[in-house]
């Protein structure tokens, strides 16, 4: 590791460069996050993909809306873009459409994409438009203190279900998959290596991703439902995660401490919603076309 | 700087208010239009898809005006000018955006074509009801802009005139229009490219490490970047430092927002476009805005054949409001009578601003129609007369209402 400066004393902890730094706003540390989230995880997972997947940095824009994970965008060094309440897809799909050359990440919470975003997720993915959502998924509305959410397991507890949760939750992989998202793959905090690698290979695809990553809650989801505390949590995801690369996503529900199957689900190649655009009006308008 | 030839269809037409707005966006140089349809507001996105493609504009139909709004102010981070199109119940779900791109001092233009309400109303109507929305439509402190045109020629002019000021004042501005002028069909000059001002976008030209995102200019607006230029921007709808970092001390948040809403509030003189006749020597000044000024035509004619000295103040920018010239005019007029489509909403602006020096005469209409010119006459006939300094605004009974609510109205089916 190098060091931040030429200094007089020895070097401490405090001057170590972190290898990540060029991609953070290391001047808006420390972060919000509580002590055992697993967003600081699929952070470093992205961060490590970026360089992984030879991205121009300059190139990317990263798109959050609202709650603990929308404020991954104001830590992350590249164009950040924090929206409003469920809306990060659409505002990506109108960078996105005014310049294609701009990769488009959209890095929010299960609650923002899947609830108050869920449409703009399901129109996104049948449009394909050419963006990478990381959807953490911690089963749980936590900025707000804990409240139930479209991902709450059945009888899970939450502030709002304090008799145990009564509506079936979704499954996310399965709506990127019937909606036509061509890259789909669940991973959790504790397999950082393969959520990096499954990052990188998504940000190379050209159309609408979807990476989620089952993100222990200590603070919230952890102690409401007596889970213990972070490190519980990964010793779950140690003993009940099943790797099936491949699985049909029907088969992908999460019950309340259940085993998770983890893997990427969905790879292959559909026009993109510019590429289409521009290759149709060509076709049809000719010469009158003007490519945007 | 002058219109892109390319994107100006010089040459004269017959067409409606809507595409008139549609090829005034385009000609403005605006390359995205994101909408969602609502009637009566199709035409001029229908009009914006069919010519789009042949001037480099993208359009893209959202899943609804949620996305709408969002995918506009993306598009205007990503470095183009872009708008969106909508009415009523879809600009109640636009709000929540309209704050967003006011906090973020983000540009785009979004034309509202009025209908009758509430919720759903009488789509294919006219109505003047959603005035006050787009003043206070979105939570919190913020100030926008928004224009009147009563013409479909006003339609296409002050659509490059919204663009401009977008980008000018970095604010969100809307064209409040209405059924009536939207669905109008008159002769409209679309002028030579070269006759066209338009404004571009106050870029930051120097080093990305220098740029600050909210550091205001002399005028107190900031000068804007884009996406994929190595700014590294960070925009957050959080109060902000001039970094663009969220800051939540009492001090900061203070002298944030009193920038936003002193950036419009402060350049009010270089904002405002009024159109005034005959206001010298009025004894009633009719105030009123798009269709409803229009129709007021008529009934000022007849006043003034009984007499009577009826001058007329036409808000073609309503907000910010004109304050300092109500003022000024309720100091030697006796009255203003205000004819609009909806229950009472500018009418208490102008009483507010005439500090009981002038009677103030609301002319209602409850929407799905326009005014009947009589009422109007008779509104001013009646503010002349009327002698005693009446505080408040004096609700003029029409004779529609009447006719309903006193008997003799025949139901249409």
């Amino acid at each position: 590791m190098e060091t931040k400066q030429t200094v007089n004393h020895e070097p401490s902890m405090m001057d170590l460069v972190h290898p990540m730094d060029n991609l953070l706003r290391m001047d808006r540390m420390p972060h919000i996050w509580c002590p055992t989230c697993g967003i600081g995880i699929a952070v470093t997972a992205f961060t490590a993909a970026l360089e992984k997947a030879n991205m121009d940095p300059n190139m990317v824009s990263i798109v959050s809306g609202i709650g603990c994970t929308g404020r991954v965008a104001g830590y992350v060094k590249l164009d950040s873009f924090h929206t409003t309440h469920g809306r990060p897809i659409a505002f990506g799909t109108g960078i996105k459409v005014a310049n294609p050359k701009i990769k488009v990440v959209v890095f929010s919470g299960d609650g923002d994409l899947i609830a108050i975003g869920g449409n703009h997720f399901i129109h996104a993915a049948r449009r394909n438009i050419d963006m990478l959502v990381i959807c953490v998924n911690n089963f749980i509305y936590a900025m707000t203190g804990g409240q139930v959410a479209p991902t709450t397991p059945l009888a899970a507890y939450a502030t709002t279900s304090p008799y145990g949760c009564v509506e079936p939750p979704f499954n996310i992989p399965y709506i990127a998959d019937s909606s036509g998202a061509v890259y789909v793959a669940r991973w959790t905090a504790l397999h950082v290596r393969r959520l990096t690698n499954s990052i990188a290979e998504a940000l190379q695809k050209r159309g609408f991703s979807v990476v989620e990553v089952i993100s222990p809650c200590g603070m919230y989801y952890s102690r409401i439902n007596r889970l213990g505390d972070g490190l519980d949590m990964m010793r779950f995801y140690h003993d009940n995660v099943e790797i099936r690369h491949g699985e049909d996503t029907k088969n992908l529900d999460i019950g309340f401490q259940t085993k998770i199957i983890c893997g990427k689900f969905v790879d292959r190649e559909r026009p993109t919603y510019m590429e289409r655009y521009n290759e149709w009006l060509s076709e049809v308008k000719g010469s009158k076309n003007e490519p945007g | 700087m002058k219109a892109n030839p390319k994107d100006v269809l010089t040459g004269v037409y017959y067409i409606d208010g809507d595409v008139a707005a549609g090829y005034g966006a385009l000609a403005a140089g605006c390359k995205l239009v994101a909408g969602y349809p609502i009637t009566p507001s199709t035409e001029a996105f229908e009009a914006m898809c069919r010519r789009g493609p042949q001037v480099g504009a993208v359009f893209i139909q959202m899943e609804d005006e949620l996305g709408s709004m969002a995918a506009v102010l993306g598009a205007a981070w990503a470095g183009v000018k872009s708008m969106t199109i909508t009415s009523g119940p879809g600009y109640s779900l636009m709000q929540e955006n309209i704050g967003f791109a006011a906090m973020v001092e983000t540009p785009f233009v979004l034309l509202n074509i009025q209908r009758g309400g509430p919720s759903t109303g009488v789509p294919t109507k006219a109505g003047q009801a959603d005035m006050m929305q787009s003043r206070w439509g979105s939570h919190g402190d913020y100030e926008l802009i928004a224009l009147a045109p009563d013409s479909p020629q006003e339609m296409f002019d002050y659509m490059i005139k919204a663009f401009n000021l977008a980008e000018r004042y970095r604010c969100p501005v809307m064209i409040m229009s209405d059924e009536c002028v939207g669905h109008m069909t008159e002769k409209v000059v679309i002028p030579a490219a070269d006759k066209i001002e338009v404004e571009p976008r106050r870029l930051f030209t120097g080093q990305p490490d220098e740029y600050l995102p909210y550091k205001p200019d002399p005028d107190l607006v900031p000068k804007m970047a884009k996406a994929g230029d190595g700014f590294n921007l960070y925009i957050t709808g959080l109060v902000h430092d001039e970094r663009g970092y969220p800051i939540k001390d009492e001090a900061f948040r203070l002298k944030y927002i009193r920038r936003l809403v002193d950036k419009i509030r402060l350049n009010k003189e270089r904002i405002i476009e009024l159109k005034e006749e005959e206001t010298d020597g009025a004894d009633v000044i009719v105030v009123s805005y798009g269709i409803s000024l229009r129709v007021a035509v008529k009934g000022i004619e007849l006043a003034r054949k009984k007499g009577i000295k009826v001058g007329t103040l036409r808000l073609v920018t309503v907000w910010p409001f004109p304050d300092e010239r109500i003022t000024e005019l309720a100091k030697n007029a006796k009255a203003f009578v205000v004819p609009e489509i909806n229950y009472g909403q500018i009418v208490f602006e102008v009483a507010r601003c005439s500090h009981g020096h002038a009677n103030v005469v609301l002319v209602p209409h409850g929407g799905a129609g326009v005014h009947n010119p009589n009422d109007i006459a008779d509104a001013i006939e009646y503010a002349v007369k009327e002698e005693k300094k009446i505080e408040g605004v004096i609700e003029y009974k029409t004779r529609l209402e009447k006719l309903v609510f006193e008997g003799g109205y025949e139901l249409k089916e």
